[in-house]
């Protein structure tokens, strides 16, 4: 499925860095961000539609983030945010799991990459004439919440400009377009499903890890 | 064994070291300064690395030893090989080098415990762990803008087959800046051990061959220049050379 390395970003949905209020300028952060905040989803994460997501010993419930996935086609580095589209060759419609985490200080590693933790639906070409994709999630068929592209912090040409400006991204590497700052979560035994406007959807279950 | 990986007319082969140069897997000779060297590990997967871990390099940075390993992750386009370029972008004077020994994983595993841990090792080789201090941020820190930029990650020369180093824990390490000694250690002063970082990230992921740890580094970080020739060297395991060259310079018509 996804050949590449998998890039995601925090804060990236109007609003996020404004619900955290007045924390980003105490310690440890002491600042907003500047840059997109982003983080690498390994390998070993990638779970394939209808797969099941371990809930590990001792947890009850792990958030389950609906995203979208942009799967490059051409190596882009340093483009403008007016041709950034243009190396997007295919989306893709993911679900990012993390284990619950407060603070942003650290690179969260040992909870967003556990084995499983990025189930991917299947990769389709950019849908013609698509302007914004809705992206929502349902726990057992109940619906959690999402966002829309439209409601970006960073625009996904703009975040594609950012991001390639100081690292490329090659055929096959995946950007996530973001997270909603509201993390629906979910526990063992949940169907956990994210549904994408014109790119498809994947449904995993939750299960408490043997 | 150590071997190479490298660029040689027309074509990628693994090489070896020779007494006239390097030995292709070919079979022909060649000059060292005939081939492009590049990144050791053909097939890079999870790269992880480590901040502080060195006990010397957290008191030098004013912050208390970590209780956890403090574990970040970078993508292969961070890689480069050997006597390559770095850039240094515009304005930037804060970029510092960091001399680290790097584990690749040769057979993958999870919770893989510590007594088993080394024999998880393919290799050793060396990396030099560019950071940008100028784009430090506190989230996620420290962050892709710092660590996952193009080629701030040179690698090699050598990938040494695990069998040959007696002690990883146990080599001393050295960084020159224009010949100028600017850093040594010691892996003894190691807070975590490659043996304890493999059972760590074991205990949570699934570790697959091709996978590498850069296992951070000790004190003597100084900040560099453009045109400034950079050697971290790990004894047994190989000097790996990289020179960084400003905007100006690096985009200079070649």
């Amino acid at each position: 499925m996804i050949t590449g390395t998998v890039y995601g970003v925090m804060l990236n949905v109007a609003g996020g860095v404004e619900a955290l209020g007045e924390a980003v300028n105490a310690a440890p952060y002491k600042a907003p961000p500047v840059a997109p905040i982003l983080y690498i989803k390994t390998a070993n994460t990638f779970l394939a539609d209808g797969g099941m997501v371990a809930v590990p010993p001792g947890m009850d419930e792990l958030e389950v983030q609906p995203t979208l996935g942009l799967v490059f086609g051409r190596t882009a580095t340093r483009v403008t945010e007016a041709e950034a589209l243009g190396y997007v060759a295919a989306v893709v419609p993911a679900i990012d799991v993390c284990v619950p985490h407060a603070s942003l200080y650290r690179p969260a590693v040992r909870h967003r990459c556990r084995d499983g933790f990025l189930p991917l639906g299947a990769v389709v070409p950019v849908p013609a004439g698509a302007n914004a994709f809705d992206i929502r999630i349902s726990i057992n068929g109940e619906d959690r919440g999402g966002f829309s592209t439209a409601d970006l912090a960073r625009s996904i040409p703009r975040l594609i400009a950012e991001v390639t400006d100081f690292m490329t991204l090659s055929p096959g590497d995946v950007l996530l377009v973001g997270l909603s700052h509201a993390s629906p979560r979910a526990r063992a035994g949940d169907k956990v499903t994210a549904r994408v406007s014109g790119a498809g959807q994947v449904s995993v279950r939750l299960e408490a890890e043997q | 064994m150590k071997r190479a990986r490298v660029a040689y007319a027309g074509a990628v082969f693994d090489a070896f070291p020779h007494a006239d140069g390097l030995k292709l897997s070919d079979g022909r000779i060649v000059s060292e300064d005939a081939v492009v060297w590049l990144p050791p590990v053909a097939k890079p997967g999870t790269i992880f690395a480590l901040g502080l871990n060195y006990a010397d390099h957290a008191k030098e940075l004013a912050f208390k030893a970590p209780d956890e390993p403090l574990a970040f992750l970078k993508g292969p386009n961070t890689l480069l090989g050997h006597k390559g370029v770095t850039r240094m972008p515009a304005g930037v004077v804060q970029m510092h080098y960091e001399c680290e020994l790097t584990a690749v994983i040769g057979r993958g595993g999870k919770h893989i415990a510590r007594a088993d841990a080394l024999a998880h090792v393919a290799g050793y080789t060396v990396a030099n762990d560019y950071a940008i201090r100028e784009y430090l941020e506190n989230y996620y820190r420290p962050n892709l803008r710092v660590k996952n930029r193009d080629g701030c990650t040179p690698l090699g020369p050598w990938l040494v087959d695990a069998a040959d180093i007696a002690d990883p824990m146990n080599l001393a390490l050295e960084t020159r800046v224009n010949g100028k000694v600017v850093q040594s250690g010691s892996t003894a002063d190691m807070i975590f051990d490659v043996a304890y970082l493999i059972e760590y990230f074991s205990s949570f992921m699934t570790l697959s061959p091709g996978d590498m740890i850069l296992t951070g580094t000790p004190d003597g970080v100084v900040y560099l220049n453009s045109g400034d020739v950079v050697v971290t060297e790990i004894k047994d395991i190989g000097a790996l050379q990289n020179t960084v060259l400003a905007d100006d310079a690096y985009y200079a018509p070649a």
